[in-house]
């Protein structure tokens, strides 16, 4: 019996991967064949999508993007022995595309299946978990902490240093939050590890909660990933029958459960405070700080909230220690960072390396230029609350220092790529209507900020009063920054002064058009 | 490209029953163990009616020891309950930055401009609602939607048109 694996990753089925499995199995049908297709995530490179791969003596052997026109032709030819194609890439780990990354947090993602615990423990998994169970809580946090592991979610506070908060306080309960609210435009990180490698954020979470004395756990994610939500489920299941989840994990005493829920729409609750509200049953309002949710969380008790990937990182660095982690990096990044190139770039898909990678390695070497085929313009770098750079800028290393420095933020590490027929003033104008769309409305800098946003874009591109607008931008742009209570009005200026700084063309050209279109 | 007709199990989730007091006091004592079963709660109650009928509003303030105004506030915060029952497909299209470059402001207005509809309405036939979204995580593959629950990626003015006319088609049908 011939072994194939093809993605059910949402990305590989909207691009068809269901449709190929159909026709796979009729053929097979009538070919007499019997195969064993497993379904597993994606590897991250989209644009391979539906990428399938047949199990040879010789490994793996890809063949992608695979259409259902391709199917018969792939029979014929002998895929099933990974016989030669045009759409054969070899062993996918060998392509360059996948060769040169670091694959640490995504190292099981798009080969294993992910429901199966027998096959995670099979690539490693669990390994870190075994020797956190080993250790004492405090032994556990030293080792995050030395890691220099920063939460991925965008803030980049240590992760260490949060655990060691809700460790230290008392109180008779606590809970790990997974904040896999992941709703920037640009990242799909979360959704690819939930679908691909669920485990590995059930283990994070599991020696997140050994390590801080948590027994409850949540992953709050999205209800626009169902594909997701399905995947953690089964996957829970999985662990709780294997024992690695319930009253007595493995046997140590420690007693850990996760539930998976979901949100309603809201990207406001990607805040972690306002997430804690939703999963209270509230409206998602954002809350001020402090107290810390480390020290007042859900219901009022110490809660660890981290992103999805900052936990998924965590087993391996249990498992292969700080040191090996925090040896790659720049600067007080260090780790890898899963790259998410999106957008409008021919090669887009998820590419993990360490931190210092220049922008441009990415866009340029990666993503091979625009898919449509026009000249580069622009990025955005870090989701709706990012900043747009020009090529000019492109030779910015992924650091949160660096990103920072130029006026922009790292966020959860999505890029997404712009042609030349991007309007950025017109993205200016969407910065400020996202904003009022999705505000809690707790705030005034934000909750009217935003409106008045959009109002003075809608004067500055039709050329009124344009240097008093422009005035007017300047000063709401200040003043939500200084402001506002959270990350939402507070980094909204972000892309509405880099669009404005780096591409002033865009928004004087109503200076420059003729009397008569007026 | 071919286009998926959607699963059935995604044809039964947006089967819409009428309003029915005991399924929502089955719905309310099912989730009676859960911390912070709000949300849950009105999710199941959408998944049951296809939104979130106002009858069972005072149910869910009962059971909760909130007030009406609470669980309103709660409903009307969060942009997927719906007041209304939704057509027999709901297509979530993507209207952020990723499918932005790849042209999703013009497949937007390309397909609410011919099914003559705003953000959140039903065609006449009740056979499509058009949702917006803010990204589905397809943004390596825009422009991207949900038709209910099914990913479509790398979408054009053209194919979007296949798909709604074939919902259409099959209203008449």
């Amino acid at each position: 019996m011939t072994r194939l694996y093809l993605p059910c990753d949402a990305a590989a089925v909207a691009l068809g991967a269901d449709q190929v499995m159909r026709v796979l199995e009729r053929e097979a049908a009538a070919r007499g064949l019997t195969l064993d297709v497993i379904r597993t995530g994606t590897r991250g490179a989209v644009w391979l999508e539906p990428l399938l791969e047949v199990e040879t003596p010789e490994g793996r052997i890809g063949y992608g993007p695979v259409t259902t026109a391709d199917v018969v032709g792939l029979l014929d030819t002998g895929m099933l022995t990974g016989g030669d194609h045009p759409k054969r890439i070899g062993r996918p780990e060998d392509h360059p595309w996948f060769a040169r990354q670091t694959r640490l947090t995504f190292a099981r993602c798009g080969i294993v299946d992910p429901a199966s615990v027998e096959d995670y423990r099979a690539h490693g998994g669990y390994a870190g978990l075994d020797r956190a169970l080993a250790a004492e809580g405090p032994v556990i946090i030293d080792e995050v902490k030395l890691s220099g592991l920063r939460g991925r979610g965008g803030a980049g506070f240590p992760t260490g240093i949060k655990w060691n908060t809700v460790a230290l306080a008392q109180a008779d309960r606590k809970y790990i939050v997974c904040n896999a609210d992941e709703g920037d435009s640009g990242t799909f990180a979360d959704r690819m590890l939930m679908e691909g490698d669920p485990l590995s954020l059930i283990e994070g979470m599991t020696i997140a909660a050994v390590a801080v004395g948590a027994t409850k756990g949540f992953i709050y994610t999205r209800s626009e990933y169902p594909h997701a939500i399905r995947a953690l489920n089964r996957a829970i299941a999985a662990a709780q029958r294997a024992g690695y989840l319930g009253a007595d994990i493995q046997g140590s005493g420690h007693a850990f459960d996760i539930e998976v829920r979901m949100g309603a729409g809201a990207y406001i609750c990607g805040e972690e405070t306002s997430l804690l509200d939703s999963l209270e049953g509230k409206r998602g309002m954002v809350r001020a700080k402090p107290p810390l949710p480390a020290i007042q969380g859900l219901f009022g008790k110490p809660t660890v909230v981290n992103n999805v990937l900052s936990l998924a990182s965590v087993p391996w660095i249990m498992a292969n220690g700080a040191a090996a982690y925090a040896a790659l990096g720049m600067g007080r990044s260090l780790g890898t960072l899963p790259v998410q190139l999106a957008g409008n770039v021919a090669r887009g898909g998820l590419i993990e390396l360490p931190f210092g990678v220049s922008l441009r390695e990415i866009v340029e070497d990666w993503g091979q230029g625009t898919r449509t085929g026009r000249p580069f313009r622009a990025v955005q770098v870090g989701g709706p609350l990012g900043a747009y750079f020009p090529d000019a800028m492109l030779d910015t290393p992924l650091d949160y220092e660096a990103f920072a420095k130029a006026g922009g933020l790292l966020g959860h590490g999505g890029v997404t790529v712009f042609d030349d027929s991007v309007d950025l003033a017109a993205q200016a104008r969407f910065a400020f209507e996202f904003c009022a769309h999705e505000s809690c409305g707790k705030c005034t800098p934000c909750r009217i900020g935003a409106v008045r946003g959009v109002e003075v874009m809608d004067r500055i591109t039709a050329g009124v009063d344009l240097d008093r607008n422009f005035a007017v931008l300047d000063d709401l742009c200040e003043l939500m920054t200084d402001a506002s209570l959270c990350a939402m009005g507070g980094l909204t200026p972000v892309p509405v002064r880099s669009a404005l700084t780096h591409f002033p063309e865009d928004f004087d050209r109503a200076r420059h058009l003729p009397a008569a279109a007026e | 490209m071919t286009i998926s007709r959607p699963s059935p199990l995604s044809e039964l989730l947006q089967g819409v029953a009428p309003w029915d007091e005991e399924t929502a006091r089955q719905i309310l004592a099912t989730h009676g163990g859960l911390e912070g079963p709000l949300l849950p709660i009105l999710h199941a109650l959408q998944e049951a009616f296809g939104h979130v009928p106002r009858a069972a509003v005072p149910l869910i303030a009962e059971h909760l020891n909130l007030s009406r105004a609470e669980v309103l506030g709660v409903v009307s915060f969060y942009q997927d309950f719906r007041e209304a029952p939704p057509g027999r497909h709901v297509l979530k299209l993507c209207r952020a930055e990723a499918c932005q470059s790849m042209g999703a402001v013009a497949l937007a207005a390309d397909v609410l401009g011919r099914l003559e509809l705003d953000w959140g309405g039903t065609t006449a036939d009740g056979a499509l609602t058009v949702e917006a979204a803010f990204c589905l995580g397809l943004c390596a593959c825009a422009p991207a939607a949900l038709l209910d629950g099914e990913p479509l990626a790398r979408l054009t003015p053209p194919l979007l048109a296949q798909v709604t006319d074939a919902l259409a088609a099959e209203a008449v049908a």
